[in-house]
């Protein structure tokens, strides 16, 4: 057993840790100078928020997921992990939903810019799920992979610490088996857990999530912890409560943008904007100045944007895409197809937050489904 | 250079509460500085000191509701350079617009002893409805933040920064969990017009609309979806009839939904 505990973890390799050594693991972490997020009750929802100790945790809780409904619901077990994807999402941690570029100064004809002075600050993200590890991979590609790299994101992107936990569970929106993005955790994590009923499996991930590793007592997985975990990430993979048939979904949209279905769903659509909130990949801000009353002082600030605000489209005098239509087939094409003529990928990751967040459950493996059904189909050529 | 002339701020009342205007004495902190970049010529809540027009810029509180309120807001016109009306009862009509969808002399002669002496207008209607206005600004009662936005936008020169997007997107962006979805709790938020910062989904209610219709709203997808999951035509007539009951998108859907109630009861 001694040799056990001697044992130096490694990336790549695989151990069993205690369900109760977690809080170890979130004592190092606090340690090291992180402040951990992860999921806890808040307003009837499983949210995303600092923790501290364990029992924050959503433990023995699950949720109840269908267009347009959210419901928290006792498990059966006291399953620590047994949830899917909440409203909120890593997103609003790495690209703040409101954000403080920096102060102005009147000084004489010109100004002094005064830039935040705060430093970022170090997370360490604990139960990132694999449609979530996708999704931040989206956005390092939006906010570090070109020649423009926007430094609010990076500070914050390359001081966390992700300890991504695979659903054993799948919500009833999921589809992230139609999306190839889970529910099998993608390389990225410094450490990836799986939740067997009496421990967890604990992949290391990279040298630091092994350093943190290191002083927690667990023992090697064995063949049979490695085979449970398989047969978990298959059962859930089985469980989604949604499909989306990807076959060509890019050419298939492009072919369909005159399609009658835009016009039916714009009727039920509220231009509101949640669909887009709630994403974890939609990452579009506005910058606004702000003057206080005697014209000295000025802040800019950004905010999370939405392409279904008018004013998001505002050019030249008015605003480009007017109609519900036009902006709810915006959005949809965006994520869908010319997010991988943009980024190179899809811009969805199948966590269906889109779909339970939407105050009228519209449903989008619903729209590309019917669309499919009937492609081809050109608006006003019908009846 | 000369310093300029300080600019002349009029704030005038009609059929209104007076929150709108006490939000202006609201800005405590502010409120100093407001009276050092303008000069406060008129503003009975505040002084009855009274600087004569012609105004630089006129906060117009209050829904037209009488004859003399036709005249007062058309001279008050002609003595703005700059006309904003603020609040609910300005902008659209006020929660007194629920008359304007009956008969007005049979609530006189149900309310007042002497219904003869009470001169009033058929109905009770915006400030745009009788003179152009040069902005909005909306809420029952409005924000100190928009308003010290509008002000300061004034001040400077440029175009206030007020979004006209559903209040959700500020629900969002603060995090709150959508009462909606996860309570299932009737909420405006998706039709209405942002600026509170998503104040009644913070406390766990849902908004009742007291900023009026967002851009583009759409109350006849919220209120179908709402009567296919247990809400009463009744209850969706009182939902949209309330301190913007006259904004036309509220007023088609109170509309739609009291037709439907009345089908329901002649069953």
């Amino acid at each position: 057993m001694a040799s056990l505990e001697s044992a130096i973890p490694t990336p790549g390799q695989a151990w069993r840790m205690e369900k109760a050594r977690l809080q170890e693991l979130l004592d190092a972490l606090n340690r090291q100078g992180y402040t951990v997020i992860g999921p806890r009750i808040r307003e009837g929802a499983i949210v995303y928020d600092e923790l501290q100790r364990l029992t924050d945790l959503p433990i023995g809780w699950t949720d109840e997921q269908e267009k347009g409904y959210y419901r928290l619901k006792r498990r059966e077990d006291e399953a620590y992990f047994g949830f899917a994807v909440g409203p909120h999402s890593w997103k609003q941690f790495l690209h703040p939903p409101v954000f403080l570029l920096g102060r102005a100064r009147r000084n004489g004809q010109g100004f002094e810019w005064i830039p935040p002075t705060d430093p970022p600050p170090r997370y360490a993200f604990l139960g990132v799920r694999a449609c979530e590890l996708h999704a931040i991979a989206i956005l390092d590609r939006v906010f570090m992979g070109g020649p423009y790299v926007d430094p609010v994101y990076r500070a914050r992107r390359e001081a966390v610490f992700l300890i991504a936990v695979q659903c054993t569970v799948a919500g009833g929106t999921c589809f992230c088996a139609s999306m190839g993005t889970g529910p099998k955790a993608p390389p990225g994590a410094d450490l990836v857990l799986t939740e067997l009923p009496d421990a967890f499996v604990v992949e290391i991930g990279t040298e630091r999530g092994a350093a943190v590793m290191a002083g927690i007592p667990c023992a090697p997985a064995t063949e049979a912890d490695r085979a449970a975990v398989e047969a978990r990430l298959e059962e859930t993979a089985r469980a989604m409560g949604r499909r989306l048939d990807t076959t060509d979904l890019p050419a298939l949209l492009y072919r369909n943008l005159e399609h009658p279905r835009w016009e039916e769903v714009a009727q039920r659509c509220l231009t509101c904007g949640n669909c887009t909130m709630v994403c974890p990949t939609c990452f579009c801000f506005t910058v606004e100045d702000a003057s206080d009353l005697s014209g000295t002082q000025a802040e800019r600030v950004r905010r999370w944007d939405s392409c279904f605000t008018t004013a998001f489209t505002y050019t030249a005098g008015h605003p480009i895409r007017q109609s519900a239509k036009a902006r709810y087939r915006q959005w949809l094409t965006h994520k869908l197809a010319s997010w991988w003529d943009q980024f190179g990928t899809s811009g969805c990751v199948g966590c269906g937050r889109c779909i339970t967040w939407c105050p009228v459950g519209i449903d989008l493996t619903e729209e590309v489904h019917a669309i499919r059904q009937t492609d081809g189909t050109i608006a006003g050529e019908r009846r | 250079m000369a310093r300029r002339r300080k600019p002349k701020l009029a704030v005038w009342k009609f059929a209104s509460c007076d929150g709108c205007q006490l939000t202006l004495l609201d800005c405590e902190d502010e409120l100093l500085a407001l009276a050092g970049e303008v000069e406060i010529a008129y503003f009975l809540e505040a002084s009855r000191a009274v600087v004569r027009g012609p105004y630089d810029l006129s906060l117009v509180e209050g829904s037209i509701s009488t004859p003399e309120q036709v005249e007062q807001i058309r001279e008050i016109r002609r003595q703005s350079r700059f006309l904003v009306t603020i609040g609910a009862c300005a902008t659209a009509g006020g929660i007194q617009a629920l008359r304007n969808f009956a008969d007005v002399r049979g609530f006189l002669d149900l309310v007042y002893a002497r219904p003869e002496y009470v001169r009033t207008l058929e109905k009770s209607l915006p400030a745009s409805a009788y003179v152009p206005v040069d902005f909005e600004l909306r809420g029952c009662p409005i924000g100190k933040g928009p308003l010290l936005e509008l002000l300061s936008a004034f001040l400077n020169g440029r175009r206030p920064n007020i979004p006209n997007h559903s209040v959700c997107i500020e629900c969002k962006r603060r995090g709150i969990v959508c009462v909606m979805v996860a309570q299932g709790t009737p909420c405006l938020g998706p039709v209405t017009h942002a600026g509170c910062g998503a104040l009644c989904p913070a406390y766990r209610r849902g908004c009742y609309g007291c900023f009026g219709p967002m851009e583009t709203p759409n109350p006849t997808s919220l209120g179908n979806w709402l009567l296919t999951h247990g809400m009463s035509s009744p209850d969706l007539v009182r939902l949209f009839r309330t301190f913007n009951t006259y904004a036309p998108a509220f007023k088609e859907a109170g509309e739609r939904y009291a037709e439907a109630a009345d089908v329901d009861r002649a069953r």
